[in-house]
């Protein structure tokens, strides 16, 4: 008798304990969850919100962004200047990043022997493990000087002179511009792209290939028709996902846009982001409207690339949720 | 006719991607060629143990930027590390099941690629503001908080490789989740949680953005975390943007050191992933399929 209600006790102890652990687990590690995945992004947002207020009362949201005067003396400040700047680079470098990165995912699933996949793909992902301020010192100490001595008068000479398209080559070729800015940041989210696309291209069912395989279609053409068109809104995610990389990379931007507030007009011109304009004078704000401004566009930058990653994210769901059965 | 013209295309467009290939990895060889050849050059000892100079004189090192990184690295690290852990064996085994848990999981993948530099802003508000100056501690969370998605996505996602028949066998046995988590899920996935930490050490190592208005740059060697603290990326900045041939050279030096380090730590993470005889889970997945 005296036994057993010892036993008993102690089962209940050791039970209770258990419990209890278990409670504090699930809580405390949920906790941590609720943190990253909700009061994270939300806090970022309300600091950045709360800092820019007093630009956010002075400028308004139309007037400022469509203000192309930033100027820290007469405290008149609008971002047009800077969100062109992003916009023109982020849309240049996906149009120069998008037909490589699909040729090395079409590379890398189709053409390449088994034993070759892993180099090359581990050499285009050792791409993405570069810190960004080397493609910034690399650009600016190697790229910038060929840039502006040989590539960039060669097009000149062939292109400046036809009608239209010659403005966009027009100009001083100094190397510091958005033509070798968007070139770097292109090297810069290849891997992100390509990483994307190879691993939609992965999910198409070997029995579709080898169905068109079985009707005599060439390799080409299997991609062409049927890889390309199943895998088209994870291709979209991919292209979407890097421009969200690409609108927030800061330092290789920062040594390669030559921070020049003003709307480009030709791809030589020296031009300005909001991470540059941020890398270079958030230590130098001494007033509270410039500060604020500042946080202001950073908000903006904030908000823009949540939605843009935020769009990525759901296309490439969508397209594993359509093959996973 | 037909069929040949076929042929033509798929060999021509066959190629192109071949050449596409070629055209991404001419710049890593490109990029890293450059930095061995200009690195190997300007890097003597010195760099890593002497001080540096008073601005325009030549000769000095870096000392202050190797330390101060150093010790914002770790920091942040055991910052960062715990909390990236801990939300990840959240999304993997209790959210699993929950439609709000897997958005906020969603959500923390998209927080991998928030712009570092927005970091470095908030951080600036909270941390250097109401302190008044720059501290190597604002830097350190800076850091912290930009490594915490990256650990928890991928802590999450090598959870799950684990098979669940392992968490049945456990719970048979009478364990509770937490007893389960502990000796069952993490210690199989603990390689695939390691590289998760190593890339995230990575990932941090070689920011910038978020270090310039938060720990800032200091010329003199400091173990002080409230006061500022210098850093390689932050260092480069500087001396890739100042007027001086001596300060590119170190500059050159300094990253290739970085790179290096940075470099060495992603390889390193991939191998003990894709390794044979490192992967738990080959021979798991084996018997499993054998048993079905």
């Amino acid at each position: 008798m005296q036994i057993e209600s010892v036993v008993q006790k102690r089962i209940s102890e050791v039970k209770n304990s258990g419990v209890l652990i278990e409670r504090l687990a699930k809580v405390s590690l949920g906790l941590w969850a609720l943190f990253a995945g909700l009061l994270f992004p939300i806090l970022i947002f309300l600091i950045l919100y709360y800092e820019s207020r007093l630009a956010i009362e002075k400028f308004g949201v139309i007037n400022f962004l469509t203000h192309t005067n930033w100027d820290p003396v007469t405290e008149d400040f609008g971002a047009a200047t800077m969100v062109v700047g992003t916009i023109i680079s982020t849309l240049l470098s996906i149009l120069m990043a998008a037909p490589i990165s699909v040729g090395i995912a079409i590379f890398i699933t189709e053409l390449s022997p088994r034993w070759f996949k892993p180099i090359i793909s581990g050499a285009v992902e050792l791409l993405a493990a570069i810190p960004s301020i080397i493609y910034g010192l690399w650009g600016f100490f190697v790229l910038t000087p060929i840039m502006a001595e040989k590539v960039e008068p060669w097009i000149q000479n062939k292109l400046g002179n036809v009608p239209v398209v010659g403005q966009l080559f027009s100009g001083a070729t100094t190397g510091v511009d958005i033509f070798t800015t968007s070139l770097v940041l292109s090297i810069m989210i290849i891997p992100f792209m390509s990483a994307v696309v190879r691993d939609s291209f992965e999910l198409v069912p070997p029995i579709m290939k080898e169905s068109a395989y079985g009707l005599g279609a060439t390799q080409w053409e299997v991609v062409r028709k049927v890889i390309i068109p199943y895998t088209a809104s994870g291709m979209a995610g991919g292209l979407v996902l890097s421009t969200g990389r690409a609108l927030g990379e800061t330092m290789a931007v920062t040594f390669l846009a030559g921070n020049n507030p003003q709307i480009p007009k030709s791809l030589f011109d020296s031009f300005t982001t909001i991470t540059v304009a941020l890398a270079n004078q958030f230590t130098e704000a001494d007033t509270d409207i410039y500060l604020s401004s500042l946080y202001y566009v950073s908000m903006f930058l904030f908000v823009i690339s949540f939605v843009i990653l935020f769009l990525a994210k759901f296309m490439i769901l969508r397209l594993e949720k359509r093959w996973k059965v | 006719m037909r069929k040949r013209y076929r042929k033509v295309v798929n060999l021509l467009m066959l190629s192109l991607s071949g050449l596409l290939t070629v055209y991404g990895v001419f710049w890593l060889f490109w990029i890293l060629g450059s930095l061995f050849i200009s690195g190997i050059k300007y890097f003597s000892p010195e760099l890593v143990y002497l001080d540096p100079t008073p601005a325009g004189m030549e000769g000095g090192g870096l000392r202050p930027a190797f330390v101060g990184h150093f010790i914002l690295t770790t920091l942040a690290t055991i910052i960062g590390v715990p909390i990236g852990l801990m939300a990840g064996i959240y999304f993997a085994e209790y959210g699993k099941d929950s439609d709000f848990f897997r958005v906020l999981r969603h959500i923390t993948d998209i927080m991998v690629s928030t712009p570092s530099i927005i970091m470095g802003a908030v951080v600036y508000a909270v941390l250097v503001k109401p302190i008044g100056h720059f501290n190597g501690l604002s830097g350190a969370v800076a850091l912290a908080l930009l490594m915490v998605p990256v650990v928890a996505v991928t802590t999450d996602e090598m959870l799950k490789l684990v098979p669940q028949q392992m968490r049945e066998a456990a719970y048979a046995l009478g364990a509770y989740k937490w007893q389960m988590i502990k000796s069952v899920t993490l210690r199989a996935a603990k390689v695939g949680v390691l590289t998760g930490i190593l890339l995230g050490v990575a990932r941090i190592s070689g920011e910038t953005a978020p270090l310039l208005f938060t720990s800032f740059n200091n010329a003199f060697l400091n173990f002080n975390l409230m006061k500022p603290m210098a850093s390689i990326t932050v260092t480069t900045f500087n001396y890739v943007m100042g007027p001086y041939h001596y300060w590119h050279q170190q500059a050159w030096a300094a990253s290739l050191i970085l790179t290096l380090g940075v470099l060495m730590l992603s390889i390193f993470a991939r191998l003990i992933l894709h390794g044979k005889i490192t992967n738990p889970f080959a021979f798991m997945f084996k018997r499993i399929k054998k048993e079905v």
